[in-house]
């Protein structure tokens, strides 16, 4: 059992009552404090370290071959808390035969910055890994407007995954095999 | 009198003004770079001049250290756009910041900086007045400063100005009290009988040839650090001011320009109380305690006495800076507990003590 314990509580002594010693000591600790490295950094020059899960500006990725992963299922639009993200879907170019009329694309995927509260659950709930929180922290701009971040700006923001799962190649060699056997 | 001796001491002036003016500016650099310092910070160190700033090594050193700071911040004062609230009273809020700094900038009139070797081979102090109750000068006329503060107050027409002014008056009067107790034992004790200094500066100054006072005198020399503290409204004792209760203080309606002023005023007492303590306490322009001046003859004397003195007061005012951001400002009931029940006493004390101390040294020596 926790045992309450009385501080006794002595009178000041001679000293110090006159506060001397305290300023003292505490000019001292300044004084020490004047010659120690600075902590803070000179910002736009110099930035922090971001630790690696860091959660920034929502982004879109690529795959190692360049295609866009998100096949808008529409899940971080619904999860989204601030309803920041708009996605319209739309079907895949025929021009792109390993994708096309297997998913979706989206045609329209707007991020309203501005309304974004970096929590991270689109990342956490996209199936495809297809969207990420990257390390940018400070975004500024003029308009409203400038602030709905647009798919090819995600797109470029986001850059390439260096990931090994290459869906739709697997999928192709699947549906190929498939129609081998019959 | 020829034209000239009219011209010379305007000159005399003019050049002190602008070196006490450049004084008060990088005095407020030193603040906000020793503030940073402390505080493990950067500080100032991005405005630039354009041609200076620009020297290849120099010019980044310079920007680095703040240098151009003053003079930023100077323009942006005078440039800022003036406000004048609806409410206050027209003519007396104007005329309040110019009450603040006029005394502050007439107490250095008095003031001896330096000294030099005259014809008849006679040591005399470099002022622009050498006048024998300079130190009388000083109090009367720096005290003088308060009633700036009050009429900002009291012309802002607005409660927390009103409440600051009200204070800083209440501040005033009780540490002028104890301040002038502290430095009647100094004058007891520089000017001895038949010595023709009296109340000058520079007779106490000469007194201190051997020994500095705060070595005779410590009990003086740490209430008249206390008082000078409060009389400049420097934290601890920024009862004027007081912005974690009071917004602004006294300054609360001001802005641009007339808060500049003020900005300087307040410097500027800090400037003068430190030169006073180097005066009274720290030996003026003499080398160290107990060491004979090294100072060469002829100009490179006067010029080494100046400096070192000047090198005092910049460990002063540095010293004022370094306790403004050690220490945490009282609350205004301390102030007057401190200011009367404590150090009027201790004052009143020492001011007797050194009476009998003096008259028994007097009567050793017949």
């Amino acid at each position: 059992m926790a045992k309450t314990k009385v501080l006794e509580r002595k009178p000041l002594t001679f000293s110090e009552k006159t506060y001397i010693p305290q300023i003292a000591s505490g000019l001292a600790a300044t004084f020490v404090n004047m010659f120690k490295k600075p902590v803070t950094l000179e910002y736009p020059e110099v930035r922090p370290v971001i630790p690696e899960n860091y959660r920034g500006i929502p982004t879109l990725v690529k795959d190692p071959k360049g295609r866009v992963k998100c096949v808008s299922c529409q899940l971080c639009e619904f999860v989204c808390p601030p309803k920041a993200i708009r996605i319209k879907p739309s079907e895949i170019n025929e021009e792109e035969p390993d994708r096309a009329h297997i998913e979706k694309e989206p045609a329209a995927f707007d991020i309203n910055m501005l309304r974004c509260i970096y929590c991270g659950l689109c990342q956490e709930v996209c199936p495809e890994e297809a969207i990420f929180l990257q390390d940018t922290f400070s975004l500024s701009g003029y308009t409203r407007e400038e602030m709905v971040f647009g798919k090819d700006k995600l797109l470029k923001l986001g850059g390439t995954l260096p990931d090994n799962h290459y869906k739709w190649d697997k999928k192709k060699l699947a549906e190929e095999n498939i129609e081998n056997q019959h | 009198m020829s034209f000239l001796d009219y011209i010379i001491p305007v000159f005399y002036a003019l050049a002190m003004v602008s070196v006490f003016m450049t004084l008060c500016a990088y005095s407020v650099l030193a603040e906000r770079k020793v503030c940073s310092l402390i505080q493990r910070r950067v500080g100032p160190n991005r405005a630039k001049i354009p041609v200076v700033g620009h020297i290849p090594v120099i010019g980044k050193i310079l920007t680095r250290l703040g240098i151009f700071h003053p003079a930023a911040d100077g323009l942006k004062f005078l440039f800022k756009e003036e406000i004048t609230p609806q409410h206050v009273r027209i003519g007396y809020y104007y005329l309040a910041p110019i009450i603040a700094l006029a005394p502050a900038l007439t107490t250095m009139v008095v003031l001896p900086f330096g000294r030099y070797i005259d014809v008849n081979g006679m040591v005399q102090p470099i002022a622009l007045a050498n006048i024998d109750v300079g130190i009388l000068f000083i109090l009367a006329v720096s005290s003088l400063g308060v009633y700036g503060i009050v009429l900002a107050g009291w012309a802002s027409n607005s409660k927390y100005p009103f409440l600051g002014a009200i204070r800083s008056t209440a501040q005033m009067i009780s540490y002028e009290l104890a301040m002038g107790l502290s430095i009647l034992p100094v004058f007891l004790w520089a000017a001895s009988p038949g010595s023709d200094y009296g109340l000058s500066l520079f007779g106490v100054v000469q007194s201190q040839q051997g020994l500095w006072l705060i070595i005779w005198q410590p009990i003086s020399a740490l209430i008249f650090l206390v008082a000078i503290f409060a009389e400049t409204n420097r934290l601890p004792f920024d009862m004027a001011e007081s912005e974690t209760d009071l917004v602004g203080g006294f300054h609360t309606e001001y802005g641009a320009f007339k808060f500049g002023l003020f900005f300087v005023a307040e410097y500027a007492h800090i400037i003068m109380g430190s030169a006073l303590f180097v005066l009274l306490f720290l030996g003026g322009w003499h080398f160290l305690p107990g060491v004979a001046d090294p100072w060469p003859d002829g100009l490179l004397g006067i010029l080494c006495s100046i400096s070192w003195f000047m090198l005092k007061i910049f460990l002063m005012i540095f010293f004022f800076i370094w306790m403004r951001w050690s220490m945490p400002r009282f609350r205004y009931d301390q102030v007057m507990h401190l200011g009367w029940k404590i150090l009027l006493p201790l004052a009143v004390a020492n001011f007797i003590f050194y009476i009998f101390l003096i008259a028994f040294i007097d009567n050793l020596n017949y």
